[in-house]
């Protein structure tokens, strides 16, 4: 962490982002920023608002509707020398883009050597808990870390998701930002039945104004525990931690914050240590990131295993409308799971 | 003349000539050479919707260079076109050998499109970027780039820069402005157009160049680039290199057969000219043009270069399983080489004993180059490359699991 003393203050995680781009521009003269609604408007979240103005239609543009296109072009201009940082308006409209993504952006430092690379990152708001439907709601994740060559991050909270951002922005490798929009303007548990509460009451959402970035490929232990080791990003860890408040299991949670690379270290440790593992995700099951989670943690911590490992996903359906508290995974039914594993 | 309207069911175009038919160029209509105009490089696109409808000619069936767009290039600009373009058949032939006697997995030539490439590499400037397909290897010999390092990667041999990664011709060279190339169709088409608002963006006055084949436009990245390209004014060329064969399919399928190729960009209010795409003055001319336009600031220019795949597709290919075998003989616009030789002796400037002199030394330079090459291995013969060096640059800094795989592997 490059953090100098400087002066914090609280943030909401969307004006964490929003002062990331900033930064960036300023930093960096090669930053473009380009996507739907992001130039005049200042994004339909409000991640890039001010910075048209402040940086010129040249660095800080409206795009065409078209995502494979924002992708592709983005990809030419970080061949010219470009660092352009890129929105897709919903994580579930990145489809379009993936031939760009996966054939393209992925593989260009390998299949040309590094005589080119792709410096580019991909802001998309993701996840559910919103009432987003089946189409502004999806957690794709799993899509992507499949792919070799990209780097994939989720932050959980303001301080590293401008962290996380500045650094997703100057590496040189493709990374896919995808950002939980149920955090833009609070943390939240699953508890849907219960006001929104705001940033400001979160120690995460204090936010030093200038320069700093967060690692990518390192998880951070959000809370220690000894009875069973819970893995999980994006709005998934404060569920996480309300589950384990509230069934009152010593569950130590780990915020994985980038999922590829993934900090294989940091999870082996602490399933060596709680010899149980509960992983959470948004996403279906099948195939999701949580199958790898789960493969690994069985490859490396096979002998000091003393249950099986137990994941907690959305269902194998697309994410439905009405039924959102029933699809999404909140703290009851990961504390079934919890309390179930620590009994094993 | 009416409509053919139809009822009877699902259209669905059908090539004018199979296999077992004479072969039908009944429907080209080929205007005469030096009869279309030449705008002003900084006209309206509106102003210029003919130009995608007819077909910008310079040599006539003698070699007369004709009308306005002759006189672009030099006597010598000519001279080094056309040793380019034999070099380009050389080099295919060659391969294509190479690839039968079992020395590489895989070749496609570009037989009969060598103008295309090698008249636009010498009316760009080295500094532009190209954005090619596989079939423009004619860009990296007419910019001069080693043959020895072409065949390297053709052989994914021990002197192979992409170090055995990529298929046979997916070549890529920053130096010589050769984007690498992507097995994924029509990639390439809106990278180029960013590569331009890039080099836009900073008031560069380099330029990008893109090729895509006629079949590869039903792709949707070539609608995404034409309009990223029309709406950000990008300085880019956007060619479609229609051979009129996308493998077996006939460029109906691709939705020739009521239209042009050029006729696509008037609806994104692009300029779009239809040139004959083995007429080395009228390709090198037309270049040119959209060149000086997008360096003027004019924005992007579309080029359809009307041509012929003279070949199969690619090694793995037979044409003669879909098209009559004599349809390349009948096609009407001939041979770019023939036509360039043609038309630099009726101009005094060159004779049919230097022609001799130049196929042999182009054969002769292959060779050499291919002997040069081959000490460095074949596919399955020779030193080889590390097979290690397959977990290297997938990312700038190998992650811990490939670090990981790479011990696992044992390589």
């Amino acid at each position: 962490m490059t953090l100098v003393a400087q002066e914090a203050r609280t943030m909401s995680m969307i004006e964490a982002i929003n002062q990331a781009l900033d930064i960036a521009l300023d930093h960096d003269p090669s930053v473009m920023i380009f996507g739907q609604d992001v130039g005049y408007f200042g994004g339909v979240f409000r991640a890039t608002e001010g910075l048209q103005d402040r940086y010129g239609r040249g660095r800080v543009f409206d795009a065409p509707i078209t995502e494979a296109g924002i992708v592709g072009v983005a990809v030419g201009m970080g061949c010219y020398g470009k660092r352009p940082v890129v929105e897709i308006q919903f994580a579930d409209y990145i489809y379009p883009a993936a031939d760009q993504i996966i054939s393209e952006a992925a593989r260009m430092r390998y299949r040309t050597c590094g005589e080119w690379w792709s410096p580019l990152t991909i802001r998309s708001p993701y996840g559910g808990g919103i009432y987003g439907g089946q189409t502004h709601s999806q957690s794709p994740e799993g899509i992507f870390t499949h792919v070799a060559g990209l780097t994939t991050v989720i932050p959980s909270n303001p301080y590293d998701a401008k962290g996380l951002l500045l650094a997703a922005i100057e590496s040189d490798d493709p990374v896919l930002f995808f950002e939980p929009k149920r955090l833009y303007h609070g943390p939240f548990d699953g508890y849907h039945d219960k006001p929104v509460q705001p940033w400001a009451n979160h120690p995460d959402s204090i936010v030093p104004e200038g320069h700093y970035t967060v690692p990518l490929g390192k998880a951070r232990v959000l809370q220690e525990g000894e009875a069973v080791t819970v893995l999980a990003y994006g709005t998934m860890v404060h569920v996480a931690i309300a589950a384990a408040a509230e069934t009152g299991i010593d569950a130590e949670v780990i915020d994985l914050r980038t999922l590829v690379p993934l900090d294989l270290d940091t999870i082996v440790a602490s399933v060596s240590k709680t010899g149980r593992c509960v992983i959470v995700h948004e996403a279906t099951r099948t195939c999701g990131f949580g199958a790898e989670l789960a493969a690994l943690v069985q490859q490396h911590c096979f002998f000091v295993l003393e249950a099986p490992i137990e994941r907690v996903t959305g269902w194998d359906t697309p994410y439905p409308h009405a039924f959102e508290w029933e699809y999404f995974p909140g703290p009851a039914r990961l504390g079934k799971t919890l309390q179930h594993i620590i009994e094993i | 003349m009416t409509y053919p309207l139809n009822r009877g069911g699902l259209h669905v175009p059908e090539a004018l000539s199979r296999p077992a038919d004479e072969p039908d160029f009944s429907h080209v209509s080929i205007p005469a050479a030096g009869t279309v105009a030449r705008p002003e490089i900084d006209a309206y696109p509106a102003s210029m919707r003919d130009y995608a409808y007819t077909l910008i000619r310079v040599l006539d069936e003698d070699g007369q260079a004709l009308g306005p767009w002759a006189g672009d290039a030099s006597v010598e600009t000519l001279l080094q076109g056309l040793r380019a373009m034999q070099l380009v058949r050389a080099y295919d032939v060659r391969m294509m050998r190479a690839q039968r006697q079992g020395k590489t997995s895989f070749y496609m030539k570009s037989t009969g499109e060598e103008a295309v490439a090698v008249a636009a590499a010498l009316a760009l400037d080295r500094q532009d970027m190209c954005f090619p397909t596989y079939r423009q290897q004619g860009l990296l010999i007419a910019r001069d780039w080693s043959m020895v390092d072409m065949m390297n990667q053709v052989y994914s041999n021990s002197g192979d820069r992409l170090k055995g990664r990529q298929m046979p011709v997916f070549y890529s060279s920053r130096e010589a402005g050769f984007f690498s190339i992507s097995g994924n169709l029509g990639t390439q088409y809106s990278q180029a157009v960013g590569w331009a608002m890039a080099s836009a963006s900073d008031a560069d006055s380099r330029i990008a160049a893109a090729w895509i084949g006629e079949g590869a436009t039903a792709e949707g990245d070539f609608h995404h680039a034409l309009t990223f390209a029309s709406v950000y004014q990008a300085p880019v060329i956007l060619n479609v290199v229609n051979n009129q064969w996308a493998i077996s399919s006939f460029s109906g399928i691709a939705g020739g057969e009521r239209t042009t190729f050029a006729a696509r960009g008037l609806g994104y209010g692009i300029p779009s000219l239809r040139v004959d795409g083995n007429d080395f003055l009228a390709v090198y001319a037309v270049t040119n043009w959209a060149a000086a336009r997008a360096r003027a600031g004019g924005g992007p220019t579309l080029i359809e270069l009307f041509t012929y795949r003279a070949e199969g597709h690619s090694t793995s290919d037979d044409p003669t399983k879909y098209r009559p075998a004599a349809e390349s003989e009948a096609w009407p616009l001939g041979d770019p080489i023939e036509r360039l030789k043609t038309h630099l002796i009726t101009r005094g400037a060159w004779s049919q004993d230097q022609h001799d002199a130049m196929v042999k030394d182009a054969d002769e330079q292959v060779r050499s180059a291919g002997r040069e090459s081959e000490r460095l291995g074949t596919l399955k013969e020779g030193e080889r490359l590390k097979a290690s060096s397959i977990f290297d640059d997938v990312y700038k800094e190998m992650p811990a699991h490939l670090i990981s795989q790479l011990e696992e592997s044992g390589l």
